[in-house]
């Protein structure tokens, strides 16, 4: 069990700078985030394009902001908990239990969800066929590629992933590889790699085609994909991947009893604390009248929800309010040396 | 205004008027219209605005622009009527566009 003053769900801009914000306030906390990496969106979604309306910084781009910020929060040595995703969460007296999807259990009188549009996950075939095979012969990602040796590997998606995984696998196995448009969108290199394989008779293509059915009982045998032009090919397969980029899914958030409103948590704009005591939701996933999903408007409500965690992490203390340029307890707290 | 129609997947029709300058999306999210999620926010980034454009209309659309084909990849059963509902800006062209809502997004 872990203990720590607040939970924050979410390694996104948002979350990322209320760390900040808890930081100067001298409380602690530990961040979960189901992506394998820090920066939400930013990272995931548009690392390389220009950002042009963060306060004070005329352009960055989503990965510069997230290393900023990263680099900003340096000094409170935040503990991440990445390709992890925050499952259930539990009243208990004046704390909340809070247990992940890899088994850590933590324990604090706060959680901040600044969860975005959900917990970055990839998207999934969605024939009901699928779930059943799902783990053990459909997978969405590679975690042990010897599984796959000399076996029979359908590779589905049009992208690095998939272009990639192809290459690789066609060393050890047989591979097919299908896609629904002629153009493959991965790096051109790959693409000529996975050309040239075909040509080798090392890879199989089949372009204009979409999965239609996945037959067999306990083992898969075979699929049939579907052209573009309504006719169907059957082909033998013995494990399918597909690789159709990641998905933001409300996911386990809305059994937490919180009021929702579609896919966002609603919020009070004194502090961002939901219809539960302690537990605050702040950037794109909050709602409230006037909200504008932008990262500057999370970077307000992170400021406000942390201080709104003060009082069920120290009941006995008052808050104080104070500048970074002036206070001594708050440049302690960032480490700044007295005559920097 | 122009109307746009919308089709869920069951068959239901929604006729809606959408002021110049919204996109189709925007139109079906302002007026509840299930089937339409747009996580994004029409940055195109989720292909969850995802709509089927009847055959007669299809060509008369603006082009896709860079990248929308690759974010349709990603869509559920794309064919090749398949466009992303935050692309397409309304507009007196597109009076009496009729778009179908795929069965799920996501
Ligand atoms: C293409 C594009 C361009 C944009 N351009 C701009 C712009 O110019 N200016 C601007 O201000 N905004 C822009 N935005 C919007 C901006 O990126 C978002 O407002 C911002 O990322 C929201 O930050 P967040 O921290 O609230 O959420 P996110 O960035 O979405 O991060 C949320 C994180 O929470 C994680 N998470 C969710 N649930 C769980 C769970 N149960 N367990 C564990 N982890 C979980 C997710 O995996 C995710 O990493 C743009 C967005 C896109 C897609
Ligand atoms: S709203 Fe996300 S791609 Fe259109």
């Amino acid at each position: 069990m872990i203990n720590t003053d607040v939970l924050v769900i979410g390694a996104g801009p948002t979350g990322l700078f209320c760390v900040h914000q808890l930081g100067i306030i001298g409380l602690n906390c530990e961040v979960v985030d189901n992506l394998d990496k820090i920066g939400g969106q930013c990272i995931e979604l548009y690392p390389d394009k220009p950002i042009y309306d963060i306060p004070a910084i005329p352009e960055c781009t989503g990965e510069e902001l997230t290393n900023n910020l990263i680099e900003q929060i340096k000094p409170f040595k935040t503990k991440f908990h990445l390709s992890d995703r925050v499952e259930e969460v539990k009243k208990d007296n004046d704390h909340w239990v809070i247990k992940t999807s890899k088994g850590k259990e933590f324990k604090a009188p706060n959680i901040i969800i600044a969860g975005g549009v959900g917990s970055f996950e990839p998207r999934k075939f969605l024939l009901k066929d699928c779930e059943k095979f799902e783990g053990k012969e459909i997978f969405y990602y590679v975690k042990d590629k010897n599984i796959f040796k000399n076996k029979i590997v359908s590779i589905f998606g049009g992208g690095d992933s998939a272009l990639d995984w192809a290459i690789e696998l066609s060393k050890t196995s047989k591979v097919k590889l299908i896609h629904r448009r002629d153009e493959f969108r991965g790096a051109d290199s790959s693409v000529q790699k996975v050309k040239e394989l075909e040509k080798k008779g090392k890879i199989e293509i089949f372009t204009k085609y979409q999965l239609n059915e996945v037959e067999g009982e306990k083992n898969i045998n075979n699929i049939l994909i579907k052209h573009d032009d309504g006719s169907i090919k059957q082909i033998q397969t013995n494990y399918i991947l597909g690789f159709f980029g990641l998905i933001m899914k409300l996911g386990p958030i809305v059994n937490w009893g919180l009021n929702l409103d579609k896919k966002t948590i609603q919020v009070n704009t004194e502090n961002f604390e939901t219809n539960q005591n302690g537990i605050f939701a702040i950037g794109d996933i909050c709602t409230y009248p006037g909200k504008l999903k932008l990262i500057l408007s999370g970077f307000h409500e992170g400021a406000l929800a942390a201080r709104g965690c003060f009082k069920y992490a120290r009941p006995n203390e008052k808050l104080k309010f104070e500048f970074t340029t002036t206070s001594k307890n708050v440049q302690s707290r960032l480490g700044v040396k007295p005559n920097d | 205004m122009p109307k746009i129609n919308y089709i869920e997947h069951g068959g239901k029709k929604h006729t809606i008027e959408v002021a110049n300058g919204l996109t189709v999306m925007e139109g079906a999210i302002q007026n509840n219209i299930p089937g339409i999620d747009a996580d994004c926010g029409g940055s195109m980034a989720c292909a969850t605005c995802h709509v089927y454009v009847k055959e007669e209309w299809f060509n008369k659309l603006p082009k896709k622009e860079d990248g929308e084909e690759d974010m349709i990849d990603m869509a559920y059963k794309p064919n090749k009527y398949s466009r992303l509902s935050c692309q397409l800006t309304v507009s007196n062209d597109l009076e009496g566009l009729t778009v179908q809502l795929p069965e799920k997004q996501a």
